[in-house]
């Protein structure tokens, strides 16, 4: 899982003009691998044991992020450190495929991609480097009888697939809301085990050269009230944005 | 002088709109770099390779068409392999592919297979000597980053919408080539659920109409799908509370954390404009609003707004849109 600054954010470039200023947002676990967290408990809850480890990539400041999911219920953490997480999705996938190569799980669970990246490279490209079944982008999942079965969704459509254990799926919206961690839950995490160390990061070959905001859009214009605008929108969507 | 590889990709037998525009994008890519050839793989049941020439028209040189019974249900892990051996096969510069369904989870399985870097959801291409750039906006498109990737081949996934697709017309040559096989455990496709039927994707449709919670309860939907259909070629999406309110499936869902659109129009009907929902749907061309509250944040970004009662404005606007278009 991923640490990443709140969405609702109003972003500003640093200095360097290749990252975003940091000073004053707030970060927590990113959205998709909250919807994975929540979605690995509620999996264990039902079959009634097994353990729950997360794992980040990052910083040392992801150890906040790493106690949160334990404080949600997940047993242990695995911290693997950077100093900074790199652009290069198939760099992060090698270093989560080498420390995940022994096997010992049933489900490897990702985000479908985190909020600042947006490239959902890393969950797929893990899973290809661990030889293991995919499913990209999973809004529902069960496992029974050691089998899986999850739904994507498509454009338009979805598709219901099966699969045998082990094997990876990043989790879209529409799983399972994260949720929060109680007060004895918060307590507990602190006495639970985070491992720490290096993070065998595949080479980098995609770096950052630029961060920029996007054009503004026009400032919005309202044209009228009620019923009676609709002359004048018809007008606008014929000559103006001539797209009736 | 470089060729570049696109994954030209299908659903139900017929490419869709993205597969042009991935050709149109590994055209220009191609022409950037000196004027290689574009190969076109489509992948479908036996069949498909009567679609070829469609691909050439966008400025393909040669379509390579791999048939499988096993393709008309999107065998991923077969496709990934039969992309990936043809790669290796053709020293090519790139591998284009849409950040489509398909295209998220082919592209990093290709990469991984190549060893080769992989950038998604990109919106711009650009070469110079060896340097491959490329834009692609993260934040939910609140910044847009410039990536350089360094190495070759690369694989590239495109936005769809970025690139429009434009006629570039080549006799293309078609090859068969041979559909390799999964190298170890696939997923089973048990069910493919059909979404509504006569209406375009998201994706594709050149007009989305959204509803939001304005709209009160479930049956008031109703209203965004009649003025849908009065357009003719519009789809329908909705706000995150609209689909957690099962109002609408959670795949209709516009914002932040579901699709990210850029129609040339979208409508927002009874929708406030919460910064995850416009997340969604700033880069559209133009906005039209309609919200009781003139406060509302989705004025804001809104090219037309018009405050009043979705109740209200949206039936007459429906009808004012159907006589307008009589005669089309």
């Amino acid at each position: 899982m991923k640490r990443t600054p709140d969405s609702e954010s109003r972003f500003k470039i640093a200095a360097s003009g290749t990252a975003i200023d940091e000073t004053g947002l707030k970060f927590d676990m990113d959205d998709f691998a909250g919807f994975a967290v929540e979605a690995a408990l509620q999996l264990n809850e039902k079959a009634g044991g097994g353990e729950t480890v997360v794992y980040a990539l990052g910083p040392d400041n992801v150890h906040e992020t790493l106690r949160k999911a334990m404080s949600m219920g997940v047993d242990r953490a695995v911290h693997l450190k950077v100093d900074k997480i790199p652009a290069d999705g198939l760099a992060i996938a090698k270093a989560l495929a080498a420390e995940l190569k022994d096997g010992g799980y049933d489900l490897v669970l990702f985000g479908k991609h985190a909020f600042d990246s947006s490239a959902g490279v890393v969950g797929t490209a893990t899973a290809e480097l661990l030889g293991m079944a995919c499913v990209t982008a999973a809004s529902q999942l069960s496992v029974e009888n050691g089998k899986g079965t999850a739904r994507r969704e498509l454009e338009g459509s979805a598709e219901i697939l099966s699969f045998s254990l082990p094997a990876v799926v990043t989790i879209d919206e529409g799983i399972a809301r994260p949720r929060y961690p109680s007060l004895k839950g918060i307590m507990g995490a602190k006495k639970k085990p985070l491992e720490s160390k290096p993070a065998q990061l595949g080479p980098v070959r995609v770096t950052v050269q630029k961060e920029e905001l996007p054009p503004e859009r026009p400032a919005g214009r309202i044209i009228g009230e009620g019923v009676a605008a609709i002359p004048e929108l018809v007008k606008l969507l014929q000559n103006e944005a001539k797209v009736l | 002088m470089t060729n570049v590889l696109v994954f030209a990709e299908t659903r139900g037998g017929e490419l869709r709109k993205i597969a042009f525009e991935s050709v149109t994008a590994a055209r220009k890519l191609a022409d950037a770099t000196g004027g290689g050839e574009v190969h076109a793989l489509i992948a479908g049941a036996p069949g498909i390779g009567a679609k070829a020439s469609q691909l050439g028209t966008y400025g393909a040189d040669v379509v390579l068409v791999a048939e499988s019974a096993d393709f008309a249900n999107f065998a991923r892990e077969s496709i990934a392999a039969t992309i990936a051996e043809r790669a290796k096969a053709g020293a090519y510069r790139a591998i284009v592919l849409g950040f489509s369904a398909q295209g998220r989870d082919l592209g990093p399985r290709v990469a991984a297979k190549l060893d080769a870097p992989i950038a998604s959801d990109v919106t711009e291409i650009s070469a110079s000597g060896d340097t491959l750039t490329v834009k692609h906006p993260g934040y939910a498109n609140k910044v847009i980053l410039t990536l350089v990737i360094a190495g070759s081949p690369v694989v590239l996934s495109i936005r769809p919408s970025a690139f429009t697709a434009t006629e570039s017309a080549k006799p293309a040559r078609t090859e068969n080539i041979t559909a390799v096989p999964a190298g170890g455990p696939t997923v089973t496709v048990v069910e493919v659920k059909e979404g509504a039927k006569g209406r375009p994707d998201l994706g594709d449709a050149p007009i989305i109409i959204s509803g939001g919670r304005g709209l009160k309860v479930a049956e008031n939907f109703k209203l965004v799908e009649d003025l849908a259909d009065a357009f003719g070629n519009a789809a329908v999406g909705a706000t995150r509370a609209v689909t957690d309110e099962g109002w609408r499936p959670h795949s209709d869902q516009i914002g932040q954390t579901g699709r990210q659109v850029s129609p040339q129009l979208y409508v927002a009907l009874g929708i406030s404009g919460a910064i995850q929902h416009i997340a969604g749907m700033r880069t559209s061309k133009t906005i039209v609003a309609i919200n009781k509250d003139k406060e509302a944040p989705i004025f804001k970004v809104a090219d037309y707004g018009i405050v009043g009662d979705v109740l209200e404005v949206v039936p007459a606007l429906t009808a004012a849109v159907r006589e307008a278009r009589k005669g089309h």
